[in-house]
């Protein structure tokens, strides 16, 4: 049995007075080095989760409940022990570093490395996450690269301290399927090679289902259930989650349209 | 034989990124019958969606000629242009972006009415609380702020403007892929029921070749600015011929149930 490495405890969060609650209620528990996928549609708190589990709330925002880090032992260290890539690598990467900088910097301020192992640290990065060239890229700018390379070097520079978590919030909504497919296997080996715990928060929950080991969805701001891909896939408890896996598309669905036969 | 609605010929298109010339249309070559869906399926950067802003005329075409409706369509200019542009409507991927954001839904589908002549002014109310019932909504709609609405609901408004004025062509550049899934589904399904309904003809562009093969009676695919395939809905997606398509088939998402 793996251990807790992050526990959540009635996690309530709301935005400011007279909002509804963004998150109310939450109990969960996140294994070491488990893959979890957080489901679930626009509003329903998976991004709060992301945001409160990283500190990123806004100023204002209220949290109840408890967050407890046994795997840790201490609160976590943004960037140090948890890594986070954001949907857009077009506005989370600084636009005038390039990109050898912006991953060594993370290696540098939270390793003690010297700009020097630093900057050899994030060549490695690049390589690891398959970008083309790593030494040429070193020097290039974000605006240089395609949509799924940024994020390739967003995800570099989210592990460039080795975190023992990576957050992906909705890491491949804007890329298009083909790159899509790419990222979720390059997040998928690079957290099994280092043993890191993933947090993959989506609205796909097919795009999930292909590499994570649990699923917990997410309904205007509950824990609607949570469990193993498959019992939650073939077995799902609530009515919702049986609706989300109906409205799956791939291309073994009967098309909507009447096909003239020809 | 049937009609063809729109046809498109060698169309090329270029533009120069740091120096270099790209090609971002390259003798694209498509045809649309009346009442028909076109799906058209690519990657990022494959020419898509500057081969719809061409054909809306938002773009120009450095070579290549477009027929629809019997006219030559990249002659057309000021007036006629406007006029016939009622004929052929656009919904886009973000609808907030596509509206004003201060306007509300009664306002965003007035214009139409009123600047191609549909609907006389006391009839308007009526005509807009039936294009609101025909895409879901209620008339109850009518008087609220677009921006206060979901991103499905505004999707549906935006379907009704571009169903205001009797379209014989709809174009949809990735017009469902910011949508939830269970909106989508909706969505899909709505404008299925419209096309058989009303017989429009659809260019439905997206990178999903799940969502395409729901709503296409034919496919084509492009890479690097070229049509690569094209064929009936069920023949590409079941023995796609080009890499391209093969690589899109692979990347749909399956259901995985039992995971190794």
């Amino acid at each position: 049995m793996r251990g807790i490495f992050c526990s959540l405890r009635q996690l309530s969060v709301t935005y400011g007075r007279g909002r509804n609650a963004a998150l109310d209620g939450i109990d969960l528990d996140i294994a070491a080095g488990e893959r979890l996928a957080i489901i679930g549609e626009s509003g329903s708190g998976k991004s709060t989760l992301a945001r409160t589990l990283g500190g990123l709330l806004p100023e204002g925002a209220k949290v109840g409940g408890e967050m407890l880090w046994p795997g840790l032992g201490h609160p976590p260290r943004p960037g140090r022990d948890f890594g986070f890539v954001f949907q857009d690598p077009g506005s989370s990467l600084n636009p005038v570093l390039t990109i050898g900088e912006q991953i060594a910097e993370g290696a540098r301020h939270h390793l003690g490395f010297s700009w020097k192992q630093a900057y050899a640290r994030a060549e490695e990065l690049l390589g690891r996450v398959r970008i083309p060239q790593p030494d040429k890229a070193m020097r290039a700018f974000p605006h240089q690269l395609s949509g799924g390379q940024r994020q390739r070097v967003a995800i570099a520079a989210a592990i460039a301290a080795k975190p023992a978590l990576l957050i992906a919030d909705e890491a491949t909504s804007a890329l298009d399927v083909v790159v899509q497919a790419e990222i979720v296997r390059l997040l998928d080996g690079l957290v099994r090679e280092d043993g890191m715990t993933l947090l993959f928060i989506t609205h796909d929950i097919a795009l999930a289902s292909g590499f994570v080991d649990r699923i917990a969805v997410f309904r205007n701001a509950r824990l609607v259930e949570a469990g193993s891909v498959r019992s939650v896939l073939s077995a799902p408890k609530s009515d919702y989650t049986a609706a989300l896996i109906a409205s799956h598309r791939d291309l073994t669905t009967p098309p909507l349209i009447e096909e003239v036969a020809s | 034989m049937i009609d063809t609605l729109l046809s498109i010929e060698d169309l090329s298109k270029g533009f120069s990124s740091s120096g270099r010339r790209v090609a971002a249309l390259d003798n694209v070559s498509l045809t649309i019958a009346a009442g028909e869906t076109l799906g058209l399926v690519g990657a990022s950067g494959s020419g898509k969606s500057t081969l719809s802003r061409i054909l809306l005329r938002l773009l120009a075409a450095d070579a290549g000629s477009i027929r629809f409706e019997g006219a030559d369509w990249l002659a057309l200019d000021g007036a006629p242009l406007r006029r016939r542009r009622a004929h052929m409507q656009m919904v886009f991927q973000d609808p907030l972006a596509a509206f004003n954001p201060l306007a509300t839904v009664s306002a965003v589908l007035d214009d139409p009415l009123r600047i191609h002549g549909i609907a006389a002014k006391n009839q308007r109310p009526g005509e807009i609380a039936t294009l609101l019932e025909r895409v879901g909504l209620t008339a109850d709609h009518a008087a609220r702020p677009v921006r206060s609405l979901s991103g499905g609901q505004r999707q549906r408004v935006a379907i009704a403007r571009a169903i205001a004025t009797r379209p014989s062509l709809l174009v949809l550049d990735e017009a469902v892929s910011a949508l939830d899934v269970t909106v989508r589904g909706r969505i899909l399904e709505l404008l299925v029921d419209l096309q058989k309904e009303q017989g429009i003809a659809c260019l439905f562009i997206s990178h999903d070749l799940a969502v395409v093969r729901a709503v296409s009676h034919r496919i084509a695919v492009m890479d690097s600015g070229r049509i690569v395939e094209t064929g009936p809905a069920a023949a590409v997606v079941a023995a796609p011929q080009s890499d391209a398509a093969r690589a899109l088939v692979a990347a749909v998402p399956r259901l995985v149930t039992d995971p190794i």
